[in-house]
């Protein structure tokens, strides 16, 4: 409770959701690969499109500002913490409490229920779960987001996430990652994996959660089209430096 | 929850886990079953004799000694005269002396020559003596006195003719088959080699060869049983003879004095010590046994780390998801040693399982077989410490894919590179 009335308090104050300062970042034991991020702001609620190219560093950015790796110098704050001092325990705590994550694809579970996969990240914040259980039950909410996102009261309950379609897993995903309405939503092309017309309306139901949990959105996609619906279009290589190491590569 | 869908990916992967669980079990059978057969053969070996205080046979080994005159394996090379018996008998320690005479046999079933202080003073288990199932102990020259599993085989009752054979072998050409023997009594079932013994007087023995001579028929001589009846019959020998003692303490004195006999080459041994030196003989065998079903048992543990290895690769997703909700690296590694511990203890616990249904099933059949008692008793501290034993490896074989997924989850973050 205390950790997180500190973040929403560290939060009002910060005018920052997101900032990155002074990044660097070295993977190691690979054909080296450095990612330099001077700067990056994200306004609380802002809902941002990070656009580049594959292997201009989006996934390696993705994992810094999530805090699943750590960066070498720089400092990444999230709602006023700063998650390059945060020993490893506490990032990943603070992940479950305030990011919501999307992936491109395989977001579930296979060999759960629908409603195990979407209540996964309660068991790891506790926060969230308060928030999901303030209108009634964990279980309701979830329902209550995955019928606004499109996905039938009889898939949830009944079989695992492995006979969904791509297109409900990437819904059932996104319930995922709004369910106790974490601050930040992170979420990495989900709809590369969808034709137009699912991209359209998936696109839709996940814009009017986001809004209605006042969240801030960052969207990375090498698809420009979809820059209408951002406050902001930030272009990769705009902001970050990518360095590879030449004969590195292995064999 | 989390330990539920441990269980739901476990389940997912129901045949290699499946598979992992019926390897570790067997295993474990093998190594329990052996250790189960070992002790119940100790157990078997040290339950046949006891009460007895001295064994004195000609001059040989030890465990030679034991092995022909208890346990009724293999052959005594010499035999000792009546009257060096008699001798002994006659010293002032000596309670009370059972002779035995070897060497003939009946459908396959040893003949043990003796006499009636046999059914008096031979203990088995703890100082348990001979009883009857039927009938009583010889009392004429021509009756005989069964064990429980020649009875069975047989079908032999009290009252029933039956032909004893000179020689070993099952299907004895030379047939004493003019002088029957009537049963007088049948034994109950004592777990030894009694069970599987026919029993007659010594003056039988000496009855059945009178007319014999190096092992063929001496032509023209063919005496009734009348005319056998009215012949010294005193043997000139016998194979062996259990000795009971007054007094414990005097054993050595007594052995000392058997085994420097000067009229002839003899030997006198304490059962008990002679089987620890049957012990220091087989323990060879049994190290190499138990080394064998130890390492069958790493096998399966290293099966089943290598099985984990495997799945590890398609379960990288699993652990980026994990990660990505806020578990922390050593969240994986708890999963995984979890799974390791899970699969070891249901291997261990099938293992368990099967050999006790072996055992229930199989203890018949080995105990007609073999002669050899199995108990069904709960795992001996030494088994217990086996299993602990197994469950300690089995989380440690779970550490290495453990370490390789802590180092894949933190090296992968949330995005797996394929």
């Amino acid at each position: 409770m205390a950790d997180r009335a500190l973040a929403r308090a560290a939060a009002a104050v910060a005018p920052h959701a997101l900032e990155l300062r002074d990044v660097r970042f070295r993977w190691r034991g690979r054909p080296s690969f450095a990612l330099s991020v001077d700067a990056l702001r994200v306004a609380p609620g802002e809902r941002v499109l990070l656009v580049g190219p594959s292997g201009s560093g989006k996934s390696t950015l993705l994992s810094l500002l999530c805090g699943v790796i750590a960066p070498d110098s720089g400092a990444i704050e999230v709602l006023g913490s700063d998650l390059a001092r945060l020993p490893g325990a506490a990032r990943d705590r603070f992940r479950g409490e305030h990011f919501g994550i999307l992936f491109q694809m395989f977001n579930l579970l296979p060999f759960a229920s629908v409603m195990d996969n979407v209540v996964l990240p309660l068991h790891f914040a506790p926060g969230r779960r308060r928030r999901a259980a303030e209108r009634g039950s964990v279980a309701a909410e979830a329902m209550r987001l995955l019928e606004a996102l499109g996905i039938e009261p009889s898939l949830v309950r009944s079989g695992t996430a492995a006979r969904l379609s791509v297109g409900q897993q990437q819904r059932v995903a996104a319930a995922r990652a709004l369910i106790g309405a974490p601050e930040i939503i992170i979420a990495d092309e989900p709809t590369s994996a969808l034709d137009r017309d699912s991209q359209q309306a998936f696109l839709d139901l996940l814009f009017a959660e986001v809004t209605r949990a006042a969240a801030t959105l960052v969207m990375v996609s090498h698809d420009g089209t979809l820059a209408g619906r951002f406050d902001r279009v930030v272009r990769l290589e705009d902001i970050a430096r990518v360095e590879r190491g030449q004969g590195e590569r292995a064999t | 929850m989390i330990p539920r869908l441990a269980i739901a990916s476990l389940a997912n992967r129901w045949l290699t886990a499946l598979l992992t669980v019926l390897a570790i079990a067997f295993s474990v059978m093998l190594l329990l079953g052996v250790e189960k057969v070992r002790t119940g053969a100790r157990a078997s070996f040290a339950d046949t004799i006891s009460g007895t205080d001295l064994i004195l046979g000609a001059r040989s080994g030890g465990v030679n000694l034991l092995l022909y005159s208890v346990f009724r394996i293999g052959n005594a090379t010499n035999n000792v005269r009546w009257s060096t018996v008699q001798e002994i008998a006659a010293r002032p320690e000596v309670a009370w002396l059972v002779p035995i005479s070897l060497g003939d046999s009946h459908v396959g079933f040893r003949i043990v020559g003796t006499t009636i202080g046999y059914f008096e003073h031979y203990r088995y288990r703890r100082d348990q003596g001979l009883a009857f199932a039927g009938g009583a102990p010889f009392a004429d020259l021509f009756e005989a006195v069964v064990g429980a599993d020649v009875a069975a085989a047989l079908g032999y009752q009290v009252g029933d003719r039956i032909v004893i054979a000179h020689g070993l072998g099952a299907t004895s050409f030379a047939m004493h088959s003019d002088k029957p023997f009537t049963i007088a009594g049948v034994l109950a079932k004592t777990g030894t080699p009694v069970d599987r013994s026919v029993h007659v007087s010594l003056e039988a023995i000496t009855a059945i060869h009178v007319d014999w001579q190096g092992g063929a028929r001496i032509p023209g001589l063919v005496l009734t049983p009348e005319e056998v009846r009215a012949l010294d019959l005193t043997p000139k020998d016998v194979t062996a003879a259990f000795i009971g003692l007054h007094s414990r303490l005097t054993a050595f004195r007594v052995q000392r004095a058997i085994n420097e006999y000067a009229a002839e080459p003899l030997t006198a041994v304490l059962p008990g010590v002679a089987l620890l030196e049957l012990w220091g003989i087989v323990g060879t065998a049994e190290q190499a046994l138990a080394i064998v079903s130890a390492l069958t048992v790493l096998t399966a543990l290293l099966g089943m780390a290598t099985m984990i290895l495997a799945t590890l690769n398609e379960r990288r997703r699993e652990m980026a998801i994990l990660r990505s909700v806020g578990a922390r690296p050593a969240t994986i590694v708890g999963l995984l040693t979890a799974e390791a511990a899970a699969l070891t203890t249901a291997g261990v616990a099938a293992g368990v399982a099967f050999l006790y249904l072996t055992l229930l099933v199989a203890r018949p059949i080995i105990d007609a077989r073999f002669g050899l008692y199995l108990p069904l008793g709960l795992p001996t501290p030494r088994e217990g410490l086996a299993i602990l034993g197994i469950l300690a490896g089995g989380i440690a074989a779970g550490v290495v894919p453990a370490l390789r997924a802590y180092r894949l989850s933190v090296a992968d973050g949330m995005m797996v590179r394929t």
